[in-house]
């Protein structure tokens, strides 16, 4: 899939000699139109956007996502809002790649076919399903590819090395390194240094995969971790709307002036 | 159309990706738990195998939980209804008090075989994480029970017991504050701790590896129980009720599994989940209530949703049946008509109490009193030679403050 988005901007982050940032944010959070407004502004510097199906028994997120989650649910959104700020986004941000991200029950209820239809209608560009973990994702990964939309895999510290083979043997154009043994948003417990090192233990098994990392990256640690091919920030996101909304300022420029400032830090 | 096999143990029937009927139970997990799963099944293969580890699990369920549990006739109960026999096999003797003990026994077991030195767990009615700090003290370990901040004030005399026994009371604040949450967030703690500690799911919940070990371990009742009735009856009976409460299925799973190869028309298996209050739509009942299948807790099953797939809240008096999951194992017998499945109100299950308790020493849990409710509906409508054998598998110890508040308010 060399012309997917997802891949136009790993090469070129990597023509400029930088990681891409990436971002993510809870789709309704802390209301639809609010979502949306922050995703767009957000993306004049964020390289690719993460956007979370909202899920009321997340098992692999901590405090800051879950309160996002709760948040945007509060407000009513919908799987189709979801889809809704997707296209909406897409129409004044047609090349600036997609990634929804959220449980296997979400698309489960929405039925597969159907679901990855609507993925391809809106123009999501890729997919990360938390709890769908290989082998058992085969099946709805080759679906996916054949509607041109990326699968993303996860890989992790406890990933074994032949799990690692054929997980990477099974990705598309971007692989998801999870830095530590952590759910998001908790501190960084690994020093960077052997984070790199184990990421490029995975990176060297095939050099032409774009691989990210993620989970306990903020302004502290990012530029540390500046030698992956991309970095998720997520909590840190998610934490500075929360922290808006309580001194009730404004959540656009206070998320935005966070991103602007990651970015800064990794240029 | 979905089929039971015959002489295999129903935990077992399953197929490689771990589904049950090809759509229950299954491991929806996040990529970081896959090496310790794996881990565990594989230890849990070979221990289940070896000797010596079986004849272990035997000596600590002999001397330690206390089996086999004795299995009595309510004569009194069975003349005031004037139908069947009803019989209770007393599991609340176990060690503790409740069927939890055995799972937890041999979790404790297996963490020690890995050489793990820390044991989490969740629990709702706080039987689970009971027997959970008991086993962790017995083998010395260190432990953290995960419990939702309402249900940590309704058990309060568990809660004790735990802290007495050295475990940590961990209390989750999110979502209804009750079992769901307490799973998840023991689930959570897992994925960032699974290197050294070993997690003990507290029913025939979550990913497909948690469904079997619980199962394995509650199986011991129906053993007991085969071998009680055969001395009681000589053979076994022609008509016979197996009636057990249904919160995750551990209890029901392990009084029904050396029966379910059995004729329907012989055997019946009755499973009672929690309607809740009689006025409230919040019913912890996926099962009887019918609602779809769904993914929790790492697990396909019967789950109480919404069309978008969220998970929602349920009412119980009773918090170890407060739960928006059940067993894959339960899913499975359900669809295949093997086991049926009804629900009790609260005031069904608290009018159980008071009838059992005037008629009959015993004194069983607001769990196990929706499975009287059940038995004492449907007594008087049977013959004199069908015989009803209840799971009381709870002592209402711990429900002593709801009891009291309760039965005080009918009787102003
Ligand atoms: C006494 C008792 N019975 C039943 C249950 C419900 O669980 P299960 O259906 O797994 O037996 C619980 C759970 O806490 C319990 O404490």
């Amino acid at each position: 899939m060399t012309n997917s988005l997802i891949w136009q901007s790993f090469k070129k982050t990597r023509n400029e000699n930088r990681p891409a940032l990436l971002t993510y944010t809870v789709a309704g959070d802390n209301t639809k139109k609010k979502s949306l407004e922050i995703l767009k502004s957000i993306s004049n510097h964020a390289d690719i956007c993460e956007l979370g199906f909202p899920h009321n028994t997340p098992i692999a997120d901590g405090g800051q996502i879950q309160t996002s989650a709760y948040r945007a649910i509060k407000n009513g959104i919908k799987i189709k809002n979801v889809f809704s700020i997707v296209s909406q986004f897409k129409k004044t941000k047609k090349n600036k790649p997609i990634i929804l991200m959220g449980y296997y029950n979400i698309v489960y209820q929405y039925g597969e076919n159907k679901f990855i239809q609507k993925c391809k209608k809106t123009k999501v560009d890729g997919l990360i399903i938390v709890d769908l973990p290989h082998p058992e994702n085969k099946l709805f990964a080759s679906k996916c590819k054949k509607k041109g939309i990326n699968f993303i895999q996860l890989v992790s510290p406890t990933t074994s090395n032949n799990r690692l083979k054929q997980i990477i043997k099974d990705s598309h154009d971007m692989i998801y390194y999870i830095s530590m043994l952590s759910i998001t948003g908790q501190k960084l417990k690994v020093s960077p240094k052997n984070i790199i090192r184990r990421y490029n233990k995975i990176k060297a098994l095939d050099k032409s995969k774009n691989i990210v990392i993620g989970f306990g990256i903020t302004e502290k640690t990012i530029k540390s971790l500046k030698k992956a091919d991309g970095l998720v920030v997520g909590s840190a996101i998610c934490k500075e709307i929360t922290k808006s909304i309580i001194k009730r300022q404004n959540i656009v420029t206070n998320v935005t002036n966070i991103v602007r400032r990651l970015k800064n830090k990794i240029k | 159309m979905i089929k039971l096999k015959k002489n295999i143990p129903l935990i077992d029937q399953h197929n490689k990706l771990g589904f049950w009927g090809g759509k229950f139970g299954g491991s929806f997990i996040p990529e970081t738990l896959k090496k310790p799963i794996e881990d565990l099944t594989k230890e849990f293969q070979k221990l289940r195998k070896d000797k010596k580890f079986v004849k272990k699990r035997d000596f600590y369920f002999k001397n330690y939980v206390g089996s086999p549990t004795s299995l009595v006739k309510l004569k009194n109960l069975s003349k005031h209804l004037k139908g069947a026999q009803i019989w209770a096999k007393v599991v609340s003797e176990a060690n503790g008090g409740a069927h939890k003990i055995y799972n937890a026994t041999v979790h404790a077991l297996i963490c020690k075989a890995m050489g793990k030195k820390y044991i989490v767990g969740d629990t709702g009615a706080g039987y689970a994480g009971k027997m959970l700090s008991m086993a962790a003290k017995k083998f010395d370990l260190k432990c953290k029970i995960f419990m939702g901040a309402k249900d940590i004030k309704r058990q309060k005399p568990n809660c004790d017991a735990m802290r007495k026994n050295g475990a940590e009371i961990v209390p989750v604040y999110s979502g209804s504050q009750t079992l769901v949450d307490a799973v998840s967030e023991c689930m959570r703690y897992w994925v960032s701790n699974c290197d050294n500690t070993h997690m003990c799911v507290g029913s025939t919940v979550g990913p497909n590896i948690f469904v079997k070990i619980c199962g394995w371990s509650t199986a011991q009742i129906s053993r007991e129980l085969k071998s009680q009735i055969r001395k009681e009856f000589k053979k076994i009976p022609k008509r016979i009720k197996l009636i057990n409460c249904v919160g995750g299925g551990s209890s029901a799973y392990g009084f029904w599994s050396e029966f379910i190869d059995y004729d329907k028309k012989q055997i019946e298996l009755i499973g009672v989940e929690a309607d809740g209050p009689k006025k409230s739509k919040l019913h912890a009942a996926p099962l009887s209530r019918n609602s779809k299948i769904g993914i929790l807790h790492g697990a396909a099953s019967y789950v109480c949703q919404n069309n978008e797939g969220q998970i929602k809240e349920t009412e119980s008096i009773s918090a170890g049946l407060d739960y928006p999951g059940v067993s894959p194992i339960h899913c499975f017998l359900k669809d295949t008509k093997r086991a049926r499945y009804t629900n009790a109100t609260d005031e069904e299950a608290l009018n159980a109490y008071k009838i059992v308790t005037k008629f009959e020493k015993l004194n069983p849990s607001l769990e196990p009193c929706h499975a009287f409710a059940e038995a004492i509906k449907i007594a008087p409508k049977l013959s004199r030679d069908t015989i009803i054998i209840v799971n009381s598998c709870g002592d209402a110890k711990k429900d002593r403050d709801i009891l009291k508040q309760r039965l005080e308010k009918d009787n102003d």
